[in-house]
């Protein structure tokens, strides 16, 4: 692939920009300055354990997710990557027997505290899926969904073109905002997925591989709107694909399934948290430099 | 070299026409037994069709020989007569099998579809009790129609409702009957609407209330409609409940929703005129017959046009 010879330059560049503006754009309020990362984070989690039905899938994760950064998770199928995703913004609520244990703050709030609505939550924490699932309705509904929900009226017209623009849509679907969106390309429905997410103004945008459905051109079209997303939202995406994880983001965790021999069980636990190009070029642990190499996983 | 080029063209040539007969025989050569019993087995299916069809042909042409001389607007617009067969009707059991699709409709679709509701998108499944309700309706949508009518008359028209013989005791009655499978017809509609559709509303700060009423619910409609429609024509048809709830096979005057004066129906109007041994009156139910048969196919076609229109592919 001749694009991945030109992505990361492309990628680094606008992180380096991004970073400079970010770094500006830091409210002192925000600032903790507490922990290794030299930006405000967003997420703080501390030994954090997912279970369903009293089974760990995940274990003894503790990490901060910066603000205005992509942070890519990878790792192995079954590391516990999608779960781990799906707790940052309550979507593992809705699995009866899934339980939360540690604890996880959202900007020093703790997400799973007794007064938090967890419906609150996802406005604050959106989230695009695997695989693209517009709703069966229009293009416009589609966008209108989320501020209608959230009891608005007036100005549906300029916040869909607002958020069809920021994910890069706009242009493709102006003159057919009433067609129906299965219409649309797996790619171009993956983008209304992302631009109904950010018609709700999030503050995060939780990304679960968010490609792996869609065709290279499709793919790189979503991995530019991820750096572009970066400068006014916070994005995890969890990604089978390490080039994508390399190109698009700025801090990677690794995540590895844990086997107890003794008990016959398996885990999830994070190997190695850092700068993306650290934990590409110049990881730490063996595993990791293993995984992404492509030895093992 | 050019030698030895030049000799294996020709065998090559000939290696690959090899091939290619082999092959074809093989995609050929089918085992004759094969081919016996895929024709007498699609000769046995053929023929189940076609006793399931000549049913239903048998009964449209018996009616159509003996109840056509009767169809007139007389049939529709005038009230039974003992005495003038060539002048009675089904006016009361028309007006009365209109009433009680009104009634069974207002009650079947709030409570069928609240039912579904909650069965598929609020109940825990792992609850055994939840178990015990679903293996209950699937079993009372096969209960006969006459146990739902000894049931109307001991609790509706009298016991705790106590309504009397009303029309609206018939309704309520046929609604019950219907119910279940308006109930099952609702799940699978609500079960085909994909769980990404669910989860993508949530992920936008909806709450379970607003996923279900905007996106679920609207994306279920047209499974849920065809249900409807299909148990109204179950309803419509059922003659067995209505005899117990007081359907009186004989009135000549239009039946009212509380009226304690009695109502009809209409299979209950034909199953009198079919009793009396006039020839007359045979054909005029015969003529009911075909007036039945035209609303339930049209109901039926209806529900199957609006099944097909709105099918979402997920």
């Amino acid at each position: 692939m001749a694009g991945d010879e030109i992505r990361p330059e492309a990628a680094r560049q606008a992180r380096e920009d991004a970073a400079g503006r970010a770094a500006i754009a830091v409210r002192p309020e925000f600032r903790t300055g507490a922990g290794a990362l030299a930006k405000e984070e967003v997420f703080e989690l501390k030994g954090i354990e997912v279970l369903y039905a009293g089974v760990s899938a995940v274990k003894g994760i503790s990490m901060e997710i910066g603000r205005n950064e992509v942070t890519a998770l990878i790792g192995p199928s079954g590391c516990g990557k999608s779960t781990l995703l799906r707790c940052l913004n309550r979507m593992n609520d809705l699995i009866p027997s899934a339980e939360v244990r540690g604890e996880l703050l959202y900007r020093g709030e703790d997400l799973y505290g007794p007064t938090v609505d967890p419906v609150q939550v996802r406005k604050l924490i959106g989230m695009v899926f695997q695989k693209p699932n517009p709703f069966p309705k229009s293009i416009y509904d589609n966008v209108a969904f989320g501020p209608r929900i959230l009891g608005r009226k007036e100005g549906l017209d300029e916040t869909v073109e607002k958020a069809l623009r920021g994910a890069a849509l706009w242009d493709e679907v102006k003159d057919r905002l009433g067609d129906n969106a299965f219409g649309l390309s797996g790619g171009q429905q993956q983008r209304l997925c992302i631009a109904r997410c950010i018609a709700v103004e999030p503050e995060v945008i939780l990304m679960d591989e968010p490609c792996s459905a869609l065709d290279p051109i499709s793919t790189g079209k979503i991995e530019d709107l991820m750096i572009e997303l970066k400068e006014r939202y916070s994005i995890v995406i969890v990604t089978h694909n390490m080039q994508q994880a390399a190109r698009v983001s700025d801090r990677t965790a690794f995540l590895m399934v844990e086997l107890d021999a003794t008990e016959h069980t398996r885990w999830g636990r994070l190997v190695e948290y850092d700068v993306t190009e650290k934990i590409f070029t110049n990881p730490t642990d063996k595993r990791t430099e293993d995984y992404v190499s492509g030895k093992v996983g | 070299m050019t030698e030895a080029g030049g000799a294996s063209a020709p065998r090559n040539r000939l290696a690959v026409a090899g091939a290619r007969a082999t092959t074809e025989a093989m995609l050929r050569n089918q085992p004759r037994g094969d081919v016996i019993r895929n024709t007498v087995f699609a000769g046995l299916l053929l023929l189940a069709v076609v006793i399931a069809l000549a049913g239903l042909l048998a009964l449209i042409l018996q009616a159509l020989t003996k109840g056509s001389s009767v169809i007139s607007p007389d049939l529709v617009n005038n009230p039974p007569s003992t005495a003038f067969p060539d002048k009675a009707g089904y006016r009361p059991a028309i007006i009365g099998s209109l009433q009680l699709i009104a009634g069974v409709l207002l009650f079947i679709v709030p409570v069928g579809v609240g039912a579904a509701l909650y069965l598929e998108e609020y109940a825990d499944k792992s609850r055994w009790w939840n178990t015990v309700i679903e293996v209950n309706i699937q079993n009372l949508a096969a209960v006969p129609s006459i146990i739902y009518g000894i049931l109307g008359l001991a609790f509706i028209v009298r016991g705790p409702l106590d309504l009397g013989f009303i029309l609206v005791a018939g309704s309520l009655t046929l609604a019950l009957l219907v119910l279940p499978m308006v109930i099952i017809a609702s799940r699978e509609a609500l079960r085909a609407v994909p769980d990404s559709i669910r989860q993508g509303s949530l992920a936008l700060g909806a709450t379970e209330w607003q996923t279900i009423r905007r996106q679920v619910l609207p994306a279920a409609i047209p499974g849920i409609a065809t249900g409807i429609i299909l148990a109204v024509s179950r309803a419509i048809g059922e003659t067995a409940p209505l005899l117990l709830v007081g359907a009186t096979v004989f009135i000549t005057f239009d039946p009212t929703p509380f009226g304690s004066d009695g109502y009809s129906a209409m299979p209950v109007q034909i199953f009198n005129y079919a009793l009396r041994p006039q020839e007359e009156f045979q054909a005029l139910a015969a003529a009911g017959i075909i007036v039945m048969l035209v609303v339930l196919l049209a109901m039926n076609s209806f529900a199957i046009w609006l099944r097909n229109r709105y099918e979402q592919r997920w």
